[in-house]
């Protein structure tokens, strides 16, 4: 047997990954990180001290066993790698990509307290396009249970619960409102984070499993959640229709043409492909574009916005780079990629240039003053600091609200702010329909969602006096 | 992409040239035909390389399993539209019925004024305050006599039709405002006003109808996107808040409307939508016009 590896005898740095030059890559939407080699994938996983109680496994959302996965890579196993991940993670190759692993593995990892933590995002990514380019699924053998499932929307929330209720021998059908499924990671995330062929061939691996996907579906309007149990013969029914509301400002000038949401812009681009030319699709590109927000949706904004063509990308926010919600690495890149940071703004006016469209934005600096509720300290106003700026496209990426459409169209329990009411097993307050993912949370994360979905299936399963065959995949 | 059972798109199944700009479709869609109510409005995809475009559902069989969609071409989709969309060919993608529907019923008297691609719109509307019990005028305005259609429609479930033309060539000559006073006037028990066309033309009957007082109300048609409440692009200015008319509306009050903001609004992109409409156009004369434009 292998020698027990220490603290003291791992590599200390991590494995260097390849990146895109920043001057090179803003000018394509291919993929920013590279893949791990398989030489650096060894690297990484050689720094795993293979812990006997790994804090990593209790940092992870889904709790995926790291180090079991970690140890079959080190011995070569990639295949049996992907099945550790696969117990509980669905997606391996999307979360390896955009999870905020600095907050959650990496962040708990042991490693973290003397070097970098163990890379544990990229080494998932690793065994994900693995699986991706050897075509691997694990199917399991299917007992068909007679049950028919139907799920509301196709993000991660509703991919995770469609896999584990079609695995139960459910016959599972997935209804999405475009024309294209995936949610989120189809029509937000951006080629250069998550490649489009990556969420097709996790669509793929669902369509094995016999999971049905029906889009151009808009529940509650082409027919309630209500008719889907007592009309089109679901047993259970599972609501994943994420949060995307998005909020706008509130100042003047908002309603402005040049003023829009970051989801708008990322539709555009992503889903509707008006980057590619070719495409009927407008999108608005400003020589000079002000983005407000600091989370992954701003930093998907300013990228894309650079990727376009615009000159100057500013990032107006009105907290500190250290309280920025977006995953450290996109910062990271952003700042590679030139965007120009006003941390501790606030904008005040959208300024008008007398033909509807956006000529600049009045600013507000700000400090920061005592904690808030969400125990991060709260900005407030330096007075006599306003300035103004050129700029003439605006996006707000300051967050959403919850879809009101299927609260509009059924009489299920909705909470205070209109999300999704839910108890601890994600059960709704009709009977055999459940919730998850960011219409019951808010806007959160894609493992979340996905963890959503798998515990709301766990609910369904019991509802359905349904074996748990969770530990199959 | 997995979707839909048939994996072409949605059939059309019979379409109906009402001048050389306006034109019906007829597609199948037996579940929309079911849920399909007045108001409301579908998302239209004609092919991968398309556009989303709202178009309102302007009726709907539940017999036959299909709604109608009366369109005018004005811009690239809509001119390619009228070009490809045969009896027998598809839609790409097809998603509704979106939006709020109409809140019909309670009202009395009522006037429906359809303008330019308002016209088809009102027509499930007209016919839903008729079934609810209300009198029912309906004021619809065209350019002139040949560019009339479905007034044999309107006829049939009105208890009264004005027809309005710009040059006089048919009915009234004027626009639908000189058709909606003189249906005001006739009836002083009038309690709701409907209008749909043009934001000008919805706009100067809130004006007609202020003064007096009566509850008006217009089907908004900003820029969408999804029609889902998720970009924010068809925002609308109502008193003093912002609404997304594809989940908010599209109907609202329109008094409380802005029709400013609408109208800048609406203009979003124009220069883009010029120069797709002029390289189409100039595909189309060198033959080259695929949709497919890579
Ligand atoms: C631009 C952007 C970047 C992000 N980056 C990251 C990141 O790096 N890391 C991370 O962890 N998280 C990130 N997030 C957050 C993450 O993507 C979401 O938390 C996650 O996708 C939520 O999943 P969901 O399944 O709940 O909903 P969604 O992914 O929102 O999917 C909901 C689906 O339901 C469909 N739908 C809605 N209503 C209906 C209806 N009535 N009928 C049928 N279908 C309907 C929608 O069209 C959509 O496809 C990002 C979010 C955005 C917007
Ligand atoms: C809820 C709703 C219902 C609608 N119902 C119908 C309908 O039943 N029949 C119909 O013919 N049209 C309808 N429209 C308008 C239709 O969506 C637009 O005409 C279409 O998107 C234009 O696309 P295009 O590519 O052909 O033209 P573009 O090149 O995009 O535009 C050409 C011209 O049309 C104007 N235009 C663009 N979008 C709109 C819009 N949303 N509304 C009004 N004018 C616009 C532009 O200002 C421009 O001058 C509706 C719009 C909405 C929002
Ligand atoms: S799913 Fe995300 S948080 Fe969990 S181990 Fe993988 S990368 Fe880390
Ligand atoms: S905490 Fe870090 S070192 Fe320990 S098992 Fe997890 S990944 Fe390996
Ligand atoms: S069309 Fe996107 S929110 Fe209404």
């Amino acid at each position: 047997m292998a020698k027990r590896k220490t603290i003291r005898t791992i590599p200390r740095e991590r494995a260097e990954v390849g990146e895109q030059d920043p001057q090179a890559r803003i000018r394509n939407f291919d993929e920013v990180t590279l893949r791990f080699t398989p030489e650096q994938a060894r690297h990484e996983a050689d720094r795993c001290i293979e812990c006997p109680r790994p804090a990593c496994t209790p940092g992870c959302p889904v709790g995926v066993d790291v180090k079991g996965f970690i140890m079959k890579l080190s011995a070569g196993d990639l295949r049996g790698a992907y099945e550790v991940i696969t117990e509980t993670n669905l997606l391996p190759a999307v979360c390896g990509r955009v999870c905020p692993q600095e907050n959650q593995c990496e962040g708990a990892c042991v490693v973290g307290n003397q070097f970098a933590p163990v890379a544990i995002g990229r080494l998932e990514r690793f065994v994900g396009d693995t699986a991706i380019a050897n075509g691997w699924s694990s199917i399991p053998y299917i007992e068909p249970s007679g049950f028919r499932i139907g799920i509301v929307g196709s993000g991660p929330a509703g991919m995770a619960c469609a896999a584990d209720m079609a695995k139960a021998g459910c016959d599972v059908t997935v209804y999405e409102a475009f024309h294209v499924p995936g949610g989120v990671l189809r029509y937000g995330i951006p080629d250069f984070r998550l490649p489009n062929t990556v969420i097709d061939a996790e669509i793929a691996n669902l369509e094995k499993l016999g999971v049905k996907f029906e889009c151009n579906t808009l529940v509650g309007r082409l027919f309630t959640i209500e008719q889907m149990i007592e009309e089109m013969g679901f047993h259970a029914v599972f609501i994943g229709t994420g949060a995307g509301y998005p909020s706008f400002l509130g100042i003047p000038g908002d309603n402005l043409n040049g003023v829009l949401s970051a989801n708008e812009l990322l539709t555009r681009c992503n889903m509707m492909k008006a980057k590619d030319g070719g495409f009927d699709t407008p999108l608005p590109i400003g020589a000079r574009v002000a983005v407000i927000g600091a989370g992954n949706t701003a930093m998907d904004a300013m990228r894309v916005c650079r990727r376009l063509g615009a000159e100057q990308v500013h990032c107006i926010y009105r907290r500190s780079r250290a309280e920025a919600p977006a995953r450290v690495e996109e910062v990271h890149h952003a700042e590679q990629e030139g965007i120009d940071f006003h941390w501790l703004t606030a904008p005040v006016e959208i300024l008008d240039d007398g033909k509807g469209g956006v000529r600049g934005m009045r600013c507000i600096r700000m400090e920061l003053g005592e904690p808030d509720a969400s125990g991060r300290r709260r900005p407030v106003v330096v007075k006599g600091s306003e300035y103004e700026f050129d700029c003439d496209l605006v996006v707000v990426a300051i967050g959403t609200n919850a879809n009101p459409i299927i609260g509009q169209t059924s009489k299920i329990k909705l909470d205070k702010r209109g999300y999704i009411a839910t108890d601890d097993d994600l059960a709704t307050s009709l009977a055999g329909v459940y919730a998850g993912g960011d219409i019951v949370t808010g806007a959160a994360t894609v493992i979340q969602a996905m963890g959503a979905g798998r515990k709301a299936a766990r609910g369904m399963k019991r509802y359905l006096g349904l074996r748990d065959t969770e530990t199959v995949y | 992409m997995p979707s839909h059972p048939d994996h072409r798109g949605f059939e059309i199944v019979a379409r109906e040239d009402f001048s050389d700009v306006t034109y019906l479709l007829e597609v199948h869609h037996p579940q929309m035909a079911k849920a399909a109510r007045a108001g409301q409005f579908v998302i239209v995809m004609l092919h991968e390389h398309g556009e989303r475009i709202p178009l309102t559902i302007a009726d709907f069989d539940r017999q036959k399993g299909t709604i109608t969609l009366v369109i005018q071409a004005v811009g690239k989709t809509t001119r390619e539209m009228q070009q490809v969309c045969r009896v027998g060919t598809h839609l790409l993608a097809l998603t509704g019925p979106m939006g709020e529907p109409s809140h019909i019923g309670g009202q009395r008297h009522v006037v429906c004024v359809g303008g330019g691609l308002g016209v088809a719109p009102i027509f499930p509307q007209a016919r839903a305050y008729k079934e609810s019990g209300a009198t029912v005028v309906a004021v619809v305005g065209f350019r002139s006599k040949d560019l009339v259609f479905w007034e044999d429609k309107f006829r049939a479930c009105c208890d009264e039709v004005i027809v309005c033309t710009d040059d006089g060539s048919a009915g009234l000559k004027g626009n639908v405002t000189t058709g909606l006073r003189q249906a005001l006037d006739a009836d002083p028990e009038i309690d709701e006003v409907v209008a749909i066309g043009p934001p000008v033309m919805m706009k100067a009957c809130a004006e007609v109808t202020r003064p007096r007082n009566i509850k008006t109300v217009v089907s908004l048609n900003p820029i969408m996107v999804d029609g889902t409440g998720m970009c924010g692009g068809c925002r609308v200015k109502i008193g003093t808040g912002i609404k997304f008319a594809c989940v908010d509306g599209p109907d609202f009050d329109a008094h409380q409307v802005d029709f400013d903001d609408l109208m800048v609004r609406l203009k979003r992109f124009s220069e883009t939508e010029k120069a797709a409409l002029a390289r189409w156009e100039e595909g189309c004369r060198l033959g080259t016009a695929q949709p497919a434009g890579k």
